[in-house]
């Protein structure tokens, strides 16, 4: 069996910029000129799941989804 | 009943505008065959129908999606919303020949295993829906059930979860995160739902009675069929037109060289759209792909003639504010990026010495707010800016050097934004 694989969705609607996000995963997430988070990239790199497991949490408007994209 | 020939196949050969009633249907098209699902699905999969509100999806593909997305009953919105202020053909279409729509719509309910039809229109068109139910329903000819839903007259009204929302009484009419599960799963009262532009469906009932050979007899490969256009700058008046997929819009508008010299650029797709300089604009196979590979699209067949004697830079800078004016108010980068978007090029239309970092800071905001949306209006206003800025590259450089046009008549029609109605 593959390892499963993973992508990073923001719900921008939920999302209100407070930016928790890219101070935990600074390697996968930016903020805009307005303090919204850019994600970078289409897949977690597997070294980088847990932590963005944990940012997911930590988001105050719970907007950001671990995705999982191995089995459709 | 024979097969219609030539490129009126929605519109009346004649050019007739009159409401095409019951009787007249049938005496045109003939009665619906009684396909079975299967035969109704694998009909529209090799027809290559794709939808027509400006999406540009695969129909049988979103059908089967539909129809196997779990155990609930399905339902089909007829979309007829049509929030882009530049656009016709469905309202017209839904006023001329509304039992072609009523016939697609419950082919497609048939394919899908779906028993309610849910008609999401705009206001003007609800009477005389009602009157063609009416005839519909004393000949007991359809097995789903209908119902009128009005849509909210605003520009993102069609939006697929924007009709949904309106649907199942949500106010207001605004899009939903569909990032992880989309109304074909969990739409319209929570069941699945299949959401199609009722141009779309209007050629569903063509399909069913005459079938997918017939269908790809006019058109390209790769884009099958007719499309109905609303053209604005072609005559007095905005007008649709029935043009098959492939020919050019010089030969489907009739426009000789000295007609295009009187125009400035093309806008395809309406607001959402993009621009596309003249010469291509007419003279390219007018097809969904050829429009993607000049940074533009189809959309929903809105097709604006842009006259010389107008500033295209204020027009472009009245119709990104209107747009930022109809966002849904939900999401921070389209909240924060359109305004600054619109206030870039009013700058550059309006007062182009304030405008920092020159013409080039536009594409690099339009990157700001690409894909960051729970819809895709940013991602549409983005190429609507993007295209001005190569297209009339000219007339910003002018204005870059000598200051704005002095005087400039209005051209497009921009209505006031419905933003704070809303918000």
């Amino acid at each position: 069996m593959s390892r499963p694989r993973y992508r990073l969705i923001v719900d921008p609607i939920a999302c209100d910029g407070a930016g928790v996000c890219a101070e935990l995963l600074p390697e996968m997430i930016t903020l805009d000129p307005w303090g919204f988070p850019i994600i970078h990239g289409d897949e977690v790199p597997d070294g980088l799941v847990d932590l963005a497991r944990r940012t997911t949490v930590s988001c105050p408007r719970l907007a950001l989804t671990l995705l999982r994209i191995d089995r459709s | 009943m024979s097969a219609p020939v030539g490129p009126s196949r929605l519109l009346d050969p004649s050019g007739g505008a009159d409401v095409i009633g019951l009787d007249a249907h049938l005496a045109r098209w003939g009665t619906l065959p009684d396909l079975s699902p299967k035969a109704l699905l694998d009909a529209v999969d090799r027809s290559g129908l794709r939808g027509l509100g400006g999406a540009w999806f695969p129909v049988g593909t979103k059908w089967r999606a539909v129809a196997g997305s779990g155990r609930r009953r399905p339902v089909v919105v007829a979309n007829g919303a049509e929030g882009e202020p530049a656009s016709g053909k469905d309202r017209y279409l839904l006023h001329h020949s509304p039992h072609l729509v009523l016939d697609g719509a419950a082919m497609a309910a048939r394919a899908v295993g779906s028993d309610r039809v849910v008609l999401h229109v705009s206001a003007g068109p609800v009477a005389g829906l009602q009157a063609a139910l009416a005839q519909r329903a004393t000949r007991r000819m359809d097995s789903c059930a209908f119902e009128i839903v009005v849509a909210p007259d605003r520009f993102l009204a069609g939006q697929e979860s924007a009709a949904v929302a309106t649907i199942n009484g949500r106010n207001p009419a605004i899009p939903t995160f569909v990032g992880i599960r989309t109304v074909r799963d969990q739409g319209v009262a929570g069941r699945p739902t299949l959401v199609q532009n009722v141009e779309t469906l209007a050629h569903v009932a063509l399909i069913a009675r005459y079938g997918p050979d017939w269908f790809g007899d006019i058109g390209t490969t790769d884009s099958a069929g007719t499309a109905l256009l609303t053209v604005t700058g072609r005559w007095d008046a905005p007008r649709i037109v029935e043009v098959p997929f492939g020919t050019t819009l010089e030969r489907a508008l009739g426009l000789d060289p000295e007609a295009a010299r009187g125009i400035q650029g093309v806008l395809l797709g309406g607001y959402g759209g993009g621009w596309v300089p003249t010469s291509t604009a007419l003279t390219m196979p007018f097809t969904e792909q050829v429009a993607r590979s000049h940074g533009s699209s189809i959309g929903a067949g809105v097709v604006v003639l842009l006259p010389t004697g107008v500033c295209p830079l204020v027009e472009c800078a009245r119709v990104v504010r209107y747009m930022e004016g109809e966002g849904a108010g939900q999401c921070g980068p389209c909240v924060n990026g359109l305004d600054v978007l619109a206030t870039s090029v009013e700058h550059l239309a309006y007062r182009p010495r304030s405008l920092r970092g020159g013409v080039a800071a536009l594409p690099t905001l339009c990157g700001l707010v690409e894909g960051r949306g729970a819809c895709h209006h940013p991602d549409g206003v983005a190429r609507f800016v993007r295209t001005a800025v190569d297209v009339f590259a000219d007339h910003a450089a002018l204005h870059l050097n000598r200051g704005p046009c002095q005087t400039t008549r209005p051209f497009l029609s921009v209505p006031s934004p419905a933003r704070s109605a809303s918000r």
